[in-house]
């Protein structure tokens, strides 16, 4: 750590220009609104899921943790966060049943 | 660290204790439980507010492209330096260098505030525009519940990190606490810059009316 901590300040600030960057292109594609919002929503999704790659690989240290913390906890919440997302063919039941329809 | 990681177990070695299976230390990996914890919460709260934009037929898009927009813009740009000023007092922390690390921990301390008083100052505009968690004038009252629960929360989180960062620089630059409770912190206010990744595209740039 002490013989690369130099190098590793450098590695961090590239990281942060690549936040930055993929933080203008979210930004850009909000001012030109040239997709659908769901379009827009995946295309989002996509950017904020590499942003906090970035963040939790670099900023939080993981890339250089060992292994067995890594196997421990991403997967195990990724699950959990994705079985959320049970409630989402309920929410479209309301429009397609018409409810809402006025 | 890497002493640690290097210790060669033998099965009893692993039952006498005094054995880091993942190579960090126990604050460390509480801290790890905690953010995990911290992260279902706010999922559920993201996944809430999509349930209900989805299951609304419309929903309000009032933010504008300026000044809501570039405001959360900068905002973002506050807590993403904030971060990088925190690796650098981490950095500074492992190498020894108090004053560095704890001038480093200020400048983050400052970016998390800026981030608070604009925060606010979009928050009293809302309101002043009549928007409460129970109505607004666009018309779905939950508008304003999920809005103001999601950015509440995440602003409480901002701002409970900025009494933890104050601690923790107060405390590393008398010396009373060592550098993996620098780390630790950077953990946490990581996280909280991280959240917001989510936040600021689900709720600003999905919802932007007009430029």
């Amino acid at each position: 750590m002490e013989a690369n901590s130099t190098n590793h300040d450098r590695l961090f600030s590239m990281v942060w220009l690549a936040l930055l960057a993929l933080t203008a292109v979210e930004v850009v594609l909000a001012y030109v609104q040239m997709f659908s919002t769901a379009g827009m929503l995946a295309i989002l999704m996509v950017l904020s899921l590499v942003k906090a790659a970035l963040i939790m690989a670099y900023f939080m240290h993981l890339r250089f943790e060992k292994k067995s913390l890594v196997l421990s906890l991403i997967p195990s919440v990724t699950i959990v966060i994705a079985l959320l997302f049970v409630f989402f063919p309920d929410g479209f039941r309301a429009l397609n049943l018409g409810v809402n329809q006025q | 660290m890497a002493d640690r990681a290097d210790v060669a177990p033998s099965i009893e070695r692993l039952w006498d204790g005094g054995v880091f299976p993942y190579g960090v230390g126990h604050k460390k990996l509480g801290m790890w439980l905690f953010i995990l914890s911290d992260s279902l919460t706010f999922s559920a709260l993201l996944i809430g507010y999509s349930y209900v934009r989805i299951a609304a037929r419309t929903w309000p898009t009032p933010f504008h492209f300026w000044p809501s927009v570039v405001f959360a813009t900068v905002m973002t740009l506050l807590l993403l330096s904030s971060s990088l000023t925190m690796v650098r007092a981490v950095s500074a922390a492992h190498r020894g260098d108090r004053r560095a690390a704890v001038r480093n921990i200020v400048w983050t301390m400052l970016a998390g505030l800026g981030f608070i008083v604009l925060h606010l100052n979009e928050w009293f505009g809302l309101i002043n525009e009549g928007v409460r968690l129970w109505a607004n004038p666009w018309g779905v009252p939950l508008f304003g519940a999920t809005f103001f629960t999601l950015t509440g929360l995440h602003m409480t989180h901002v701002a409970s990190g900025l009494i933890y960062l104050a601690v923790v620089a107060v405390k590393f630059g008398r010396g009373r606490y060592d550098s993996e409770d620098v780390e630790v912190s950077g953990l946490y206010w990581h996280f909280v810059d991280l959240v917001w990744m989510f936040i600021f595209p689900l709720v600003y740039l999905l919802s932007v009316g007009g430029k």
